[in-house]
């Protein structure tokens, strides 16, 4: 989205205070814990909190650091650029990854780029800017000092990427060109046509495999972590190692370490059908979280407006289409219900509802995310959807590039997007250059993961968390172009600082492999397999899934209510029941077997959903991706209640109830506003 | 539609594997190829088969994961990858044969899955520039000429599947090594390693058992990314100056 004006409004003090009755919606569903208080942020000026924890975090002797062992679970961009750089360091490096290779990780499919304050297009754009356009963005729900930081080493991410032969995009005279994005209004986003993620991912992996060749850093592909393993000796608990699949011959092996590093990704899977690849999964964070790593806000998910629809009931992914097609393309449904099966250029103009236009009249198709999303889902739940019907709905809205084509000519029209038309041709079979596309939103991100302080540790010592599986920078929304530049910023530039003080304490007692805590640990994953295979039911692993999904796409998506998130935490609990005592998994433990990694991924998935409609349902106001209805203005927009909740929901494991630690959220160099976008 | 498919089933490296047949009804033509594989799955798992196992991971097709020789050609008959193909594709009553990438340096795993980690072990032996995490210079201090950047980015697009390796009879892997030599030397950035890249990554290519280039060309007429078959004469002009450099 391009050149939005900035309309932030002061809030307006009757929104704020009114609308919500202080009740607890959660309550009986969760037990109130105590404040997290230290986030290990040094105080001072914000522009100079970086500095002075990167001088105050203790050193590590380069003699001492190849005695040290650094367990990195994922390769994406937060996975191998802090094994790349902790392999340069000299640390002894193990880094895991469930594909067949490094380079695979799902980072690889982000398309539109990454945002460096940069400001080569002198457009009055600084880290101050980039900061505060991510903690607006974030509707005020991230930690000032962190958000500041990556704003801060946002640039050198460019300069490591360039000089590792990254093949940005590039103006005629050979410097670095810029597009801008995601609502804001200086062009400060880098790109490599439309796969950014690949070339950044390429460049990390490049890194990687020379630091494996050079003897730091050892890989295990085809790896699954199924536990952590975490070690109290006397002096408290620290994580010290891992249990992984091999995911060829079926053995589980223990890995053991001075550090655990998780850059294990987003869990937007839960709802089966995402934006996300295959086997994005939560089992790494999950298992964290049950010994004892907090999870962070995992109600605020990302709903991409402009995905490809639902064709059927065989689907299995949702595909992205750059939102940069809403710069040109133009949304709309037809205004009477009688005309959602015809062919679209047979709806005269005066016949087409233009909702964006309509309801936004100043921002029309840009609006944020968020709003978009739920604009198209009250349209299709009106009855004026368009597409095929599925489930008897028909869940599509039309993108429109008829008055493009008339304005900048079909060739226009293809030299700006080119491979994005064509993809979508090759997916649907239609032509958008003759028939409008069809597009409905789908879930694409999660803000919300394990809980990490400034030095992005965890409640767990030792167990560091990177890139989309930290809950750390974007708040309840995050900007376009921002995750990739949050995932290089962790990796390269900030956990090799942070966990230096961390390990300058190290090497730690060494641990034998029958130490009780490893024995149980290995234990709870053969059990935990063993039941998979040998439960014999009659449903499949997907068809749970699949399940599982509908009920968090229905009651914990983009609009989410009281009454149905019981319901939904109701629906996964008995789910979740049946799918213990009825799932069929074929096959056995000591060979590649597809279902039963299924299975796993989809076992931590019910307890994940479950949490995330607790958080939703404690969280009883509207912010960013996380829409309340019982919170919202009187013309419909999100509400936010800054007075109950501008703070971080930590939620610690339990069993069914959880327990929720808050983190208050104060600004210093910001101050809180409402949106609009009226 | 209703089709047969003919699958390589494989139980693990050491078995000798052969071709069963299955039937599919109720393929729709909005189907991908692998969803219509998902749900012959579901299928088998109903009537206790084993599923058949085939490796994806974005189902978008930048990920490189997928890799299915379909009808004998690799990612079938469209320039694409298997995870884009889609079922319309294909007509109703057809037959269809599936097996997985046959190349002595990719190892069969199971069914249709293999080991392609040599192409990891390739690029371990130079595919990249040695730059230190923090020592990078200023990213304006060097332009690149934007003809070179998009050169060097036409062929950085190589997503490693490896279809070029099954599609050539020889089973060499030059187009995959080429696409990496060339976006590396297009740039300002690759030039202080351009010779050791080349004759390492040449040395650790045929350590693997990948076969030598012939000229036949299958490589890029299989590419799904349309790496063209120059990188390989690129490739082969930098190997000779390395030489003559004397390495
Ligand atoms: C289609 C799409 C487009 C996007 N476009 C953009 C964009 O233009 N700009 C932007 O900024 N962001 C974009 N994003 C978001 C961004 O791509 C991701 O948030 C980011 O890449 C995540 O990186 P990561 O390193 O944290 O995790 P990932 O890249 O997801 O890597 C996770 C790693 O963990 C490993 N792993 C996971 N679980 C286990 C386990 N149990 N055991 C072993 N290994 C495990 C995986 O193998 C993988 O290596 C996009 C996302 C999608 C889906
Ligand atoms: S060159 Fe083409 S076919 Fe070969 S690995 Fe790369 S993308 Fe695949
Ligand atoms: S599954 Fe990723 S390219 Fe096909």
């Amino acid at each position: 989205m391009t050149d939005m004006p900035d309309t932030t409004l002061t809030p307006d003090p009757s929104h704020v205070a009114e609308g919500h009755p202080s009740s607890d919606d959660a309550a009986g569903y969760y037990t109130p814990g105590t404040p997290l208080t230290d986030t290990k942020a040094p105080g001072g000026p914000i522009a100079d909190r970086w500095q002075t924890r990167k001088f105050e975090a203790r050193l590590v002797n380069p003699a001492n650091r190849r005695k040290l062992d650094v367990i990195i679970v994922g390769t994406g961009l937060a996975g191998a650029s802090a094994a790349a750089t902790m392999g340069e360091a000299g640390y002894n490096v193990k880094s895991f990854c469930y594909q067949d290779s490094p380079r695979r990780a799902h980072s690889i499919a982000a398309q539109g780029g990454i945002n460096a304050a940069k400001n080569y297009k002198e457009d009055g754009d600084s880290a101050h800017r980039l900061f505060y356009d991510t903690v607006k963005g974030g509707d005020y729900r991230s930690r000032e000092s962190n958000v500041y930081r990556l704003a801060e080493v946002s640039v050198n991410i460019i300069d490591q990427c360039v000089a590792q032969g990254v093949p940005f995009a590039r103006e005629y005279g050979g410097l670095l060109d810029n597009r801008s994005f995601g609502g804001v209004q200086v062009s400060r986003t880098f790109y490599a046509r439309g796969q950014t993620g690949q070339q950044l991912l390429i460049g990390a992996y490049q890194a990687l495999e020379r630091q494996v060749a050079a003897g730091t850093v050892e890989t295990f592909t085809r790896h699954e972590m199924l536990e952590l393993i975490v070690v109290d000796d006397g002096d408290g608990p620290r994580a010290r190692g891992i249990i992984v699949r091999d995911m060829v011959t079926g053995e589980i092996e223990t890995h053991l370490a001075d550090v655990v590093v998780l850059a294990s990704g987003g869990y937007g899977n839960v709802f089966f059908l995402s934006t996300n690849a295959m086997g994005c999964n939560v089992t790494a964070a999950w298992r964290a979280h049950r010994k004892g790593a907090y999870m962070a806000n995992p109600c605020y998910t990302q709903i991409h407006p402009t995905c490809i629809p639902v064709t059927g009931s065989h689907q299995s992914k949702l595909t992205l289409m750059s939102e940069s097609l809403r710069n040109d393309g133009r949304i709309w449904v037809p205004k009477k219900k009688e005309d959602c099966d015809k062919d679209p250029r047979s709806i005269a103009e005066e016949d087409r509802d233009y909702f964006l236009e309509r309801i936004y009249p100043s921002f029309g198709n840009l609006v944020p995310r968020d709003i978009a999303s739920r604009a198209a889902k009250y349209m299709c739940d009106e009855g004026r959807g368009v597409g095929p019907e599925v489930d008897g709905v028909r869940r599509g809205v039309y993108l429109d590039f008829q008055d493009a084509i008339a304005r900048l000519g079909k060739e226009g029209v293809e030299e700006k997007y080119d491979n994005l038309l064509d993809m979508y041709e090759r997916i649907t079979g239609e032509n958008p250059y003759e028939v409008p596309m069809r597009i409905y939103p789908a879930v694409h991100y999660v803000m919300g993961g394990l809980w990490v302080d400034y030095d992005l540790q965890s409640t767990i010592p030792g167990l560091f968390v990177t890139g989309e599986a930290n809950f750390s920078d974007h708040g309840a929304n995050r900007l376009g172009a921002s995750a990739l530049m949050q995932g290089l910023a962790d990796g390269y530039f900030v956990l090799p600082h942070t966990i230096r003080d961390y390990l300058a304490d190290a090497p730690f007692e060494k641990i034998p492999e029958d130490h009780p805590a490893v024995v149980e640990a290995k234990q709870a994953v053969t059990e935990r397999i063993e039941h998979f295979l040998t439960v014999n039911g009659t449903r499949s692993v997907d068809s749970y899934h699949r399940e599982l999904g509908n009920i968090m796409w229905e009651y914990c998506g983009m609009e989410r209510t009281e009454d149905g998130l019981k319901k939904a935490i109701d629906l996964i609990r008995s789910l979740k029941d049946d799918f213990y005592r009825n799932v069929k998994v074929l096959g056995t433990a000591d060979s590649l077997n597809q279902s039963l990694e299924k299975a796993g991924r989809v076992a931590d998935f019910f307890e994940l959903g479950e949490l995330m409609c607790i958080d939703a349902l404690n969280r009883r106001e509207s912010c960013g991706g996380h829409f309340r209805a019982e919170s919202q203005t009187e013309d419909g927009e999100a509400l936010r209640h800054d007075d109950q909740f501008a703070y971080v929901a930590a939620w610690e494991f339990a069993g069914e109830k959880p327990v929720l630690h808050k983190e208050e959220l104060t600004y210093t160099a910001i101050e809180m506003k409402q949106r609009s976008y009226k | 539609m209703k089709l047969t498919l003919n699958i390589w089933r494989q139980t693990d490296a050491n078995d000798a594997g052969a071709m069963h047949t299955y039937q599919v009804d109720d393929v729709s033509p909005d189907m991908s190829f692998l969803e219509m594989l998902d749900v012959l799955n579901e299928d088998l798992n109903a009537k206790d088969e084993e599923p058949i196992a085939f490796d994806s991971d974005c189902r978008e097709g930048i990920c490189g994961m997928c890799s299915l020789m379909i009808n004998g050609e690799p990612h079938g008959p469209e320039v694409t990858t298997t995870c884009q193909l889609h079922m319309r594709s294909f007509k109703d009553g057809d037959t269809i044969t599936i097996e997985p990438w046959r190349a002595s340096a990719f190892p069969v795993l199971k069914d249709l899955c293999v080991d392609r980690s040599a192409f990891d072990r390739i690029i371990q032996a130079g595919g990249y520039i040695s730059v230190n995490t923090g020592s990078a210079p200023e990213a304006h201090s060097v332009p690149v000429p934007r003809d070179d950047a998009m050169r060097a980015f036409n062929v950085a697009t190589c997503i490693g599947c490896g279809a070029c390796v099954a599609a050539c009879p020889n089973g060499s892997a030059s187009l995959f090594m080429g696409a990496k030599i060339t976006h590396l030397g297009e740039l300002p950035q690759g030039q202080p390693e351009r010779d050791s890249r080349v004759t390492n990554m040449v040395a650790q290519h045929d350590h693997e058992g990948f076969g030598g280039c012939t000229n036949i060309g299958e490589c890029a007429a299989a590419c799904p990314k349309e790496i063209p078959l120059d990188v390989i004469s690129q490739l082969n002009k930098d190997l000779r100056t390395a030489i003559k450099h004397g390495h």
